[in-house]
């Protein structure tokens, strides 16, 4: 179990632009654990979709490389599971048809026709909508179609599943549904996770570690944070746990004091009013 | 009319009179006034129009026709084709005749019936016309959508067609006409030719005119599929007939259609 499941070695990324190469990260290293539920938080911008999509295959590191399971990674592929952020759901095709597609071809030759069918059924039930398999994505609200999606990334049973701010889109009660499912079916599953946020809340609730990067230009992993909170996670419970806390913290100091983004919107503001501002931030969410 | 007869069920005439009545009423009133109603409302102004302001325009060939009059035309361009049926018929029954007393004679004989060779009417001047441009146009679909796809799926081919296309699209149907009059009397030549050369020669004309929008369109809109949907496909990976059946045609279907209806369009006018 030393020989890790997912290894990023010196990652560099440099896009072409009118402008010239822009380097959008620099040596990222990174090794995750089979099982592990890995968050990346950073300021937007700096760089985490673009690491997804490197893992994802979608796209190519200029320098270095990706390693899963003793395979180097350079193509797209099912057992890299991504769900994104607006759902990505066919809008032709029914809830059902939308995930049977993926079973379709990721269990075509090793599931007979009455088993995929049980398992479409099956993981549309694990995320509560198998009520409206028969409804198309626009007849569904966002957070229903954002539940198909995951249920189309789970039912390729994935080696890692990839999340890009799955609930970025979605308003913060159905958030906090949402991640309360995610983390009762990735207790029975059990899953590799590596999920985008920018929600600090949600990302010291559902981690077992939480990569924080730096902002970019040559964005790299700043720091590396194990979350040691016992499983299942309450968060009413959580939220005056000290250790909790102490996590949260940690994250809004990386965010907020060592990485704080320099550029605001008014260029008038000094520091002071966005110390303030942040302090207001904190307070509201500890209230949350 | 199911909706008459149910529930006219039980109260005989009274009933159905009042179905008949509540059809006529309320919403279902607005809705067969919006469908059937109202068109005819806008027909029958434009006729009134028409038919007021026609005689005002007085020009050195004459007043402009007027409704009642072109009526009046159009049944005598239907007499008109109707006679020149009938001598056609005549003049087949006649061979018909004329051939069965040459094989009563002898046997052997070699007979055939020659076609009536008389003008075509209007009437049948408008049917040709309107297969030809079907024709015509059926073929620009055959060519355009596939084209199309193609195109739109990748950028380099994008890029190397897309000023071809601009030039050649403007380009009028008075200007193909002699080129393809020119290619098929060289390369379309059968004894027996199953199409007339003629015919083939506008079909083509209006292949070529009305190509155009549909490959453009067919090609705008596969290259604008979310980008989302195409990674959703690159990671299942998705063959490339599935992800063409499967993500490009559908979302691309909404823009060939009105590639399409442009298509239609220049080809009538063709
Ligand atoms: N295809 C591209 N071409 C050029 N630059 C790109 C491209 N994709 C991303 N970038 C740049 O790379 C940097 C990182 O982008 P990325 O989308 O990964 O950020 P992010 O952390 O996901 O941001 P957000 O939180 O807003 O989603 C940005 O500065 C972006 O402008
Ligand atoms: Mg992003």
């Amino acid at each position: 179990m030393t020989k890790s499941h997912l290894e990023l070695t010196g990652v560099e990324m440099a896009f072409d632009t009118p402008k010239g190469s822009f380097v959008a990260l620099d040596n990222i290293n990174l090794k995750i654990k089979k099982g592990e539920f890995v968050s990346l938080i950073g300021h937007s911008g700096c760089g985490k979709s673009t690491v997804l999509s490197i893992v994802a295959g979608l796209l190519q590191a200029t320098k270095g490389g990706c390693i899963l399971d003793g395979h180097e990674i350079n193509s797209p592929g099912p057992e890299r599971a991504v769900v994104f952020q607006n759902h990505a759901l066919m809008p032709w095709l029914t809830v059902y048809e939308n995930v049977e597609l993926a079973v379709q071809q990721v269990f075509r030759k090793s599931m007979t026709k009455q088993e995929r069918q049980n398992w479409v059924h099956h993981n549309l039930e694990l995320v509560n909508m198998a009520h409206a398999a028969n409804k198309r994505p626009g007849e569904i609200s966002g957070g229903m179609a954002q539940r198909v999606g995951i249920a189309r990334a789970l039912a390729m049973k994935p080696s890692v599943l990839l999340m890009d701010e799955p609930f970025g889109a979605l308003d913060a009660l159905t958030r906090a549904h949402l991640q309360d499912s995610l983390m009762d079916i990735q207790q029975d599953l059990k899953n590799t996770v590596i999920m985008i946020t920018h929600d600090v809340d949600e990302a010291v609730l559902l981690s077992d570690r939480i990569i924080m990067m730096t902002n970019g230009p040559a964005a790299a992993v700043g720091e590396d944070l194990y979350i040691d909170l016992e499983r299942p996670r309450n968060r009413v419970t959580l939220a005056d746990d000290p250790t909790y806390v102490h996590y949260r913290q940690e994250v809004l100091k990386f965010l907020y004091e060592k990485q704080r983004k320099l550029e605001s919107i008014t260029p008038r503001r000094n520091n002071q009013a966005t110390d303030a501002s942040m302090k207001k931030d904190t307070a509201l969410k500890a209230k949350v | 009319m199911s909706t008459l007869t149910n529930s006219s069920s039980g109260t005989g005439i009274l009933g159905w009179l009042k179905a008949l009545a509540d059809r006529f009423t309320g919403a279902e009133l607005a809705q067969t006034g919006k469908q059937l109603l109202l068109p005819m409302v806008g027909i029958l102004i434009f006729l009134g129009f028409w038919h007021l302001a026609a005689p005002q325009v007085n020009t050195s060939l004459g007043t402009f026709p007027g409704p009642v009059q072109v009526w009046e035309q159009s049944g005598q361009l239907w007499q008109e084709h109707a006679d020149q049926r009938e001598r056609a018929d005549k003049f087949v029954t006649m061979q018909e005749a004329r051939n069965a007393r040459i094989l009563a004679d002898n046997p052997d004989a070699d007979v055939r019936i020659r076609g009536y060779l008389g003008a075509p009417t209007f009437l049948d001047q408008v049917v040709t016309s309107l297969v030809t441009v079907m024709a015509g146009f059926l073929l620009a679909t055959a060519i355009a959508v596939p084209l199309g796809i193609v195109l739109g799926l990748n950028h380099y081919l994008q890029a190397a067609v897309n000023p071809l296309i601009q030039i050649f699209k403007p380009v009028s149907p008075l200007a193909w006409l002699p080129l393809v009059t020119m290619v098929v009397s060289a390369t379309y030549v059968s004894d027996d030719p199953m199409f007339e050369k003629s015919f083939l020669t506008s079909m083509i004309t209006v292949t070529l005119c009305s190509l155009w929008p549909t490959l453009i369109n067919t090609g705008v809109g596969v290259a604008a599929v979310n980008p989302d949907l195409l990674n959703v496909s690159r990671v299942l990976q998705l063959s490339f007939w599935t992800h063409v059946r499967k993500v490009v045609l559908p979302s691309s279907v909404p823009m060939i259609f009105t590639g399409l209806r442009v298509s239609l369009g220049i080809a009538g006018w063709c």
